[in-house]
């Protein structure tokens, strides 16, 4: 007489959990290959409509045509496209810098945040299109201009989000700061910014596509053309010579930079939390 | 009775409350939050070497006010706080209802931090902080991160933290109250092994009966509305106290006289 060894029989993926691994497996390949397939499928189609209704190139250039636009030119695209990244950044920097800087401000004195947190929602909620004509009248350098408008639309976000991490450290944290008697600075660096590095990497990534937006805006404002001009230039002009594949084309280029700046800062952000925040990990089941 | 000033145990292995040396004395406290809460009134407390005192009583009963005011968070209306020894940075630690832990910091940074807040370097505090791990039983984490650990890991971990520094007086304030039962009774059994150990003296608020008789040999019995003591009952069993003394009869005798002065501060203002 035999009897089935137990511990043989037990490692046995019951269905539930084989369902469960076949779910995953699948959503782990469709993350990659569905929108792939999309962005393929909608291409084609728009290849076909061209085709179909025999529209030309000046009222909707087929995909061909795009890519033929954007190698052709790519010297000018290129040269636009490095002014716009130029301007994104800087106003990034910049608005990082400003808005860290008040938000650290703000926490230290109520005084200070009391004074100036309205005018930071003036600043936002105004439309940067609407302030940029005067910017431009005021400044003189073009690109000091371009800056100013690019950071208004940016900063906010990295303001509201770090102020608020900046007050979000653990009360009792902060009780056990003031027990071992702690200075102020030593809450701000070893609490209180830590505290709100989430926060603020989470408005950076709002404000990574907000100053591609605002540089983008305001080139529109400013207008004027000739060298050292953004891609935003590039298709005023492409427009008015109705030359619709090179607006396509640079309209493509904003669109893949704002998705590598976010994709960058995102790939920041889950570097600098994965080892601590819940944002950052990987939970199972 | 042993009536020198320097504490020495008797024979049942006991320091007499009367020789211990005072380290801190709350004389008259009153506290008034705001226009008209009275969140204590005229508490006076001894806090003596090697002392384990509950604060027991229903919410409200200025317990855990007690507290902040031991530790300088807010100050007395009216009555003094008094150290009786130099007060250092470090001399008094605390111990929260969470674990309260910084989550971007290794375990062991999160221990560095009281000497952190001195200006001093891990390395020169290396040994202090291998320390306080080993005594809380977490010497092989020392590179973990508090989200890796489970909720009696963090405690101790916030334990460790709080005996760093050597302090004189420890303030805990619930801090097994979020944890399951199992894990409680033996953070209980830990934390009384610990006081055997390297006799910290320790403040600990509770709302349970059976905590604060299993854990000190001070129980203040405080009433709500307004906050103050209204018994002091002294649990004279010798430490260390093993799982056994759960289940004896002086236990049992202790709870039920712990019940009774609990039942006389929820009818006081009833």
């Amino acid at each position: 007489m035999t009897i089935a060894d137990p511990i043989t029989e037990l490692p046995q993926v019951d269905e539930e959990e084989a369902l469960r691994a076949r779910r995953r497996r699948n959503e782990s390949i469709g993350r990659w290959v569905l929108p792939i397939l999309v962005i393929t499928l909608s291409i084609w189609l728009w290849d076909r409509i061209v085709v179909w209704n025999e529209l030309p190139h000046y009222i909707l250039p087929g995909p061909g045509r795009v890519l033929q636009a954007l190698v052709e030119d790519w010297a000018i695209l290129f040269d636009s496209l490095l002014v716009t990244l130029q301007i994104t950044l800087g106003a990034l920097a910049i608005a990082v810098a400003g808005g860290v800087g008040l938000a650290v401000l703000f926490t230290q004195s109520r005084w200070i945040e009391m004074s100036f947190f309205p005018y930071a929602v003036i600043l936002q909620v105004t439309p940067v299109v609407s302030i940029a004509p005067l910017i431009f009248i005021y400044v003189d350098s073009r690109l000091a201009g371009l800056l100013i408008c690019a950071w208004i639309v940016a900063f906010f976000p990295i303001l509201s989000n770090t102020t608020m991490g900046l007050n979000s450290a653990d009360h009792n944290l902060r009780d056990l700061f003031k027990v071992y008697g702690a200075s102020r600075w030593q809450r701000l660096r070893f609490l209180q910014l830590p505290s709100a590095l989430p926060y603020f990497l989470g408005g950076l990534r709002i404000a990574g596509g907000l100053s591609l937006i605002g540089a983008v805006v305001a080139e529109y404002v400013a207008g004027t053309g000739g060298i050292g001009s953004g891609l935003a230039f590039r298709i005023l002009e492409a427009g008015y010579r109705l030359n619709i594949p090179r607006m396509f084309a640079a309209l493509f280029l904003i669109a893949v930079t704002g998705v590598v700046i976010y994709a960058t800062l995102s790939f920041i952000s889950h570097m600098a939390l994965r080892k601590w925040h819940e944002s950052a990990i990987k939970r199972e089941v | 009775m042993n009536t020198a000033t320097n504490a020495t145990p008797d024979s049942s292995g006991v320091v007499p409350f009367g020789a211990r040396a005072p380290i801190l004395s709350l004389n008259n406290i009153d506290k008034v939050f705001g226009r008209d809460v009275v969140a204590l009134k005229g508490m006076s407390l001894d806090i003596r070497t090697g002392d384990f005192i509950s604060l027991l009583g229903p919410s409200g009963c200025g317990k855990s006010t007690a507290l902040r005011l031991i530790a300088d968070l807010i100050h007395p209306t009216s009555g003094s706080i008094r150290w009786q020894v130099e007060k250092t940075p470090g001399a008094l630690s605390v111990v929260f209802q969470e674990p309260s832990l910084m989550p971007w910091a290794t375990v062991a940074d999160n221990v560095w931090l009281p000497f952190r807040l001195q200006g001093k370097s891990r390395a020169s505090v290396a040994d202090d902080i291998a320390e306080a791990l080993e005594l809380v039983g977490l010497e092989n984490f020392h590179n973990a991160y508090p989200r890796e650990l489970s909720g009696g890991m963090k405690m101790r971990v916030s334990i460790a933290r709080a005996l760093v520094t050597h302090p004189r007086i420890i303030l805990m304030d619930e801090p097994f109250a979020a944890l399951d039962e199992i894990t409680r009774f033996k953070l209980n059994n830990d934390l009384l092994e610990l006081k055997s150990k390297i006799g910290c003296t320790v403040v600990f608020v509770t709302h349970s009966v059976f905590e604060s008789v299993f854990l000190s040999d001070r129980i203040v019995v405080m009433a709500a509305r307004p906050g103050r003591v209204i018994h002091e009952l002294h649990v004279n069993e010798p430490y260390p106290r093993s799982e056994e003394f759960r289940t004896s009869s002086e236990y049992v005798a202790h709870c039920r006289a712990t019940s009774d002065a609990l039942r006389d501060a929820m009818e006081e203002h009833a």
